[in-house]
């Protein structure tokens, strides 16, 4: 049988595409095969009512690493970010509390919380980017394998050690204590006031199913200082036309360099012949072959759907099995007819420029989290909102508005079960436009067009298993060299000519393009003779 | 002491960082915020309003006007059609540029002058026995930028003639709620823009139309130091700062020829004479010794220089106008860098630098002095075609 492809890569996420951009630039014939009518998964961007376009999913950006950018040069393939300005947190009293680039400002909004949080607040910022710097080299790079008994990856970790002591004990103390606790204990060491703490926490909990106070979540926080725009380490932003726009992008330079790219194309299944993986088969039937498959699926479908069970040891699948998704977020999307002012600081300035998260105390976040603990949606959620019509607008008509909120906690699993989220849809949606509009009173009336993900329907549509937005939680114990499994974190799988390249390979989850570019790079390499 | 634009009633309203500078002796807003960066973006993806009155203003009519001006530019400003803006710049005889801006033909006898510089002085001295009227109009005219993806939505809001049917470096009058105004398809940004004339008596009235139509597409006013980014971005030289007025050098090795400057294209020596003609000839034949060229500034190795202390990369937050010593590959200096910035749209670290005309070809590798932690360092810097951006909607 006459191979067509060198590479299918299942799936049109940005990573899967970022995977196909640099095999195409070496020279590799290669496919992709997206179900969905656009492109990015979950970094897309439609038009589902007219003149709106939402950001379906995901909806900032940061942790797109720098390097891709200038290897596929994205710009010139129409990436373009535009920074948030503002981190904003609107109180139910009236009050309000903005974080700006600018820190003379920020000092003033924070003391009038607590003074010696103000002085403190940049202090923190430069421990945690320490930290993030440190990270990202880990980032960069495939996992280090501390289970291995190769010379090259001894040294490897060696030098890790020696990078990281090269910080200082300070850091190093840090860096172990953000492993092991909650962020609330992690912030509480540096902060008193709940004010500032609670909209800091939640990055700690994003995509997992867990509270603000449950341990482990202090190293997520990293996360918020990783983002990188512009070689500045701080910089969130809003991809030009929503964030689609950054997979839009990937597509291009990878169509660019030659690669094949096919939407509203389904895989059913792999074919596997004698331990191999040799191409898949579409929803229609027709069959693909290949040299390799890259998977930019999760692991369950990767192995349990598209592959079989049967193809892998029982060690694997138990390790799989214990991979946890559990989905824990929704996202709602409005088109409103206006601007949606909020009554404790009015106007369309900049302090609505940036995210807005409704986050008002610790409490109210571990109470929404109570509800999910037992199976259902927060009726109180914490939201993360986002207006980037204000800044782009391109993505609605003049004086009309897109409002993309991030929620949590909705879990996949209801009480109900999952099966019953379509008849709970609507009241969760429900549930986060009434928190909302008890910050913006005039939010009700404006809303045009309203869009609903609950887990449910991102395991439909993009195929996110259980709804888990990072293909995987990013919780340490699959991290790293146990992303997703023991031994299988260097996009290989135990299957002959099966790669996987999406989020659930190792750096995570999260608009990075690392897991994807890493993928291919490993693959090439692999190539040039044995590692 | 610089004075206020007639726009300022409406720019110091929103001037909240109290960041100004002195432009040609006018207060001119170097940043609305602290930071330019929310007024650079919205040049670049929605729409920003700048105030861009103090830019020197000639009028030049009369019978012989035409036929004056195509003795003075190097381009032959006689072709021009009613309507239609040229780019060129001017030399002294020695081929030596003096300034560069727009000429814009108002009407058949009537010229607009845009200059970095006064130009009415320079301009007088060709006019013995032409029939001819100079007059600065600088400080009658208010003049506005409104540039950036938007602006055409904008521009067609505001305007009674159907913007959308002004062609690139076209100019046209029109009115602005009951104000007449021109309004031409140019601007100092790279992007798609158009700038607007105006009375000074109407200016605020212009303004207020202008935001107010914006309100829908993000408008925003943006300052000196956001504009500086793009005109960096779109590779335009600034007078000044990139290269000097021949009138104002006290050494002959500053001034510049229209060869050096990437300005060669401008010159039609086959027209017959013009200041200048004689000597841009012999320079033609000879080669430019030097040239003004775009550079991309390595940013791995800028990176990698800071890694080695442990340091994030560091770069200015705006556009920078130090003189940076630009190197050969085997160490001597070459040339030097007068302006250059971070692009955050390109994600490119760029340049615009003079050097010696054998290194400045496109692809050249070039070494670029970098301070890192009190040190100085070098990076490879490679030898671009200039405008770093050009998008198609400058021109569509
Ligand atoms: C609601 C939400 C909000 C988020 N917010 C942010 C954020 O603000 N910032 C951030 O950095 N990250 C965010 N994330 C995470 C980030 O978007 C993801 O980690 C990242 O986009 C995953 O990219 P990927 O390419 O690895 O996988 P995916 O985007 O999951 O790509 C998988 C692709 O495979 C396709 N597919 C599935 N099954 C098949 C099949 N059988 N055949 C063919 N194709 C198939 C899917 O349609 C999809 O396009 C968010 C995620 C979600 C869900």
């Amino acid at each position: 049988m006459p191979k067509t492809y060198d590479a299918i890569i299942v799936g049109g996420g940005h990573n899967g595409l970022v995977c196909a951009a640099y095999l195409a630039k070496a020279g590799k014939k290669v496919l992709v095969l997206e179900k969905q009518h656009v492109l990015g998964g979950a970094a897309s961007t439609d038009e589902p009512f007219p003149g709106f376009k939402f950001s379906l999913y995901s909806y900032v950006v940061s942790l797109f690493r720098p390097h891709i950018i200038r290897e596929l040069d994205l710009p010139s393939h129409g990436l373009e970010i535009i920074p948030l300005e503002c981190s904003f947190l609107p109180l139910p009293d009236g009050d309000s509390l903005c974080r700006w680039a600018d820190p003379n400002l920020t000092r003033r909004e924070i003391a009038r919380f607590s003074q010696k949080d103000a002085e403190v607040y940049p202090e923190f910022g430069m421990a945690m980017m320490k930290m993030a710097y440190f990270v990202k080299r880990i980032i960069d790079a495939p996992a280090p394998d501390p289970l291995s008994n190769s010379p090259a990856e001894l040294i490897n970790l060696l030098r890790l050690g020696r990078y990281l002591s090269s910080f200082g004990p300070d850091v190093m103390y840090q860096q172990f204590k953000m492993l092991t606790m909650s962020a609330v204990d992690f912030l509480d060491e540096w902060f008193e006031s709940d004010i500032l703490k609670a909209p800091m926490s939640v990055s700690g909990i994003i995509g997992t199913f867990l509270g603000v106070r449950s341990p482990g979540t202090a190293y997520v926080l990293l996360h918020h200082y990783m983002g990188e725009i512009d070689g500045a380490f701080r910089a969130w932003g809003f991809a030009k036309g929503g964030t689609g726009g950054v997979s839009l992008a990937c597509g291009s330079a990878a169509r660019a360099f030659g690669a094949e790219i096919r939407t509203k194309a389904k895989v059913e299944k792999f074919i596997i012949k004698n331990g191999s993986c040799d191409g898949v088969v579409l929803e229609n039937g027709e069959e693909i072959h290949a040299q390799s498959v890259f998977s930019c699926l999760d692991p369950h479908r990767t192995f349990f759907k598209m592959a079989g069970e049967e193809h892998f040891d029982d060690d694997f699948i138990r390790q799989l099995k214990r991979y946890k998704l559990r989905g824990s977020s929704g996202k709602v999307n409005l088109a409103v007819d206006r601007f949606p002012d909020f009554s404790c600081r009015p106007g369309d300035g900049a302090h609505v420029r940036g995210d807005i998260a409704i986050a008002p105390s610790i409490d109210y976040l571990e109470r929404a989290y109570d509800e999910a603990k037992y199976g259902d949606f927060s009726r109180r959620p914490y939201i993360n909102v986002v207006i980037p019509s204000l800044v782009d607008p391109s993505v609605a008509p003049p004086g009309k508005h897109v409002v993309s909120c991030f929620v949590q906690y909705a879990p996949y699993d209801i009480k109900e079960g999952p099966e019953h989220w379509p008849e709970r849809k609507e009241a969760f949606g429900d549930a986060v436009v009434d928190t909302l509009a008890e910050y913006c009173p005039t939010l009700k009336d404006s809303i045009l067009y309203r869009q609903i993900h609950t887990p449910w329907d991102m395991e439909r549509d993009i195929g996110l298993t259980e709804g888990n937005i990072f293909q995987g939680e990013l919780s340490l114990e699959q991290l790293l060299f146990l992303r997703p499994a023991v031994g299988w974190s260097r996009y290989r799988t135990p299957l002959k000519n099966l790669w996987v390249c999406g989020s659930a390979a190792h750096p995570g989850g999260g608009l990075m393009g690392s897991p994807g570019e890493l993928a291919a790079k490993t693959y090439l390499g692999s190539l040039k003779g044995p590692q | 002491m610089p004075v206020p634009t007639p726009f300022h009633s409406r720019t110091s309203e929103c001037c909240t960082s109290l960041l100004y500078k002195d432009w040609a002796g006018y207060y001119a807003v170097r940043s609305y915020d602290t930071y330019p960066e929310r007024e650079y973006f919205a040049i670049r993806h929605a729409a920003g309003l700048i105030d861009v009155t103090p830019l020197f203003k000639c009028e030049v009519y009369g019978a012989g006007a035409a036929a004056f001006l195509s003795q003075i530019m190097v381009r032959n400003i006689a072709k021009l059609k009613v309507g239609q803006v040229a780019y060129c710049c001017w030399c002294d005889g020695r081929g030596k540029v003096i300034d560069d801006g727009t000429v814009a033909r108002i009407d058949d006898t009537y010229f607009r002058v845009t200059s970095n510089w006064p130009s009415v002085a320079w301009l007088s001295r060709f006019s013995r026995g032409v029939e001819v009227t100079i007059e600065d109009s600088t400080h009658n005219i208010g003049a506005l930028a409104i540039q950036g993806p938007y602006s055409r939505e904008v521009a067609k809001i505001v305007s009674d003639i159907d913007v959308g049917e002004l062609g690139f470096f076209w100019t046209t009058p029109s009115r602005i709620d009951g104000v007449d105004v021109h309004i031409s398809r140019t601007g100092y940004t790279g992007d798609l823009g158009y700038e607007i004339w105006v009375d000074k008596k109407y200016a605020v009235k212009v303004w207020d139309a202008v935001m107010s139509a914006g309100k829908g597409y993000g408008l925003l006013p943006a300052g000196l130091d956001a504009m500086d980014i793009t005109r960096i971005e779109a590779g335009y030289l600034l007078n000044g700062v990139d290269y000097y007025n021949a009138n104002h050098c006290i050494i002959e090795s500053r001034k510049s020829t229209p060869y050096e400057l990437g300005f060669g294209w401008m010159v039609k020596l086959k027209r017959g004479s013009f200041v200048g003609r004689d000597a841009l000839v012999v320079e033609k034949s000879r080669g430019p010794q030097r040239l003004l060229v775009g550079l991309h500034i390595d940013w791995d190795e800028h990176a990698a220089l800071f890694a080695e202390h442990g340091l994030p990369p560091e770069i200015a937050s705006a556009a920078w106008r130090t003189s940076i010593p630009v190197y050969g590959e085997s160490g001597e200096q070459i040339g030097y860098a007068n302006s250059g910035t971070w692009s955050p749209i390109l994600k490119k670290n760029l340049a615009l630098a003079t050097v010696k005309a054998p290194f400045g070809k496109e692809g050249s590798k070039l070494r670029f002095e970098v301070t890192v932690e009190y040190e100085r360092r070098t990076v490879t810097a490679t030898v671009v075609k200039k405008p770093f951006f050009d998008p198609e909607r400058k021109r569509a």
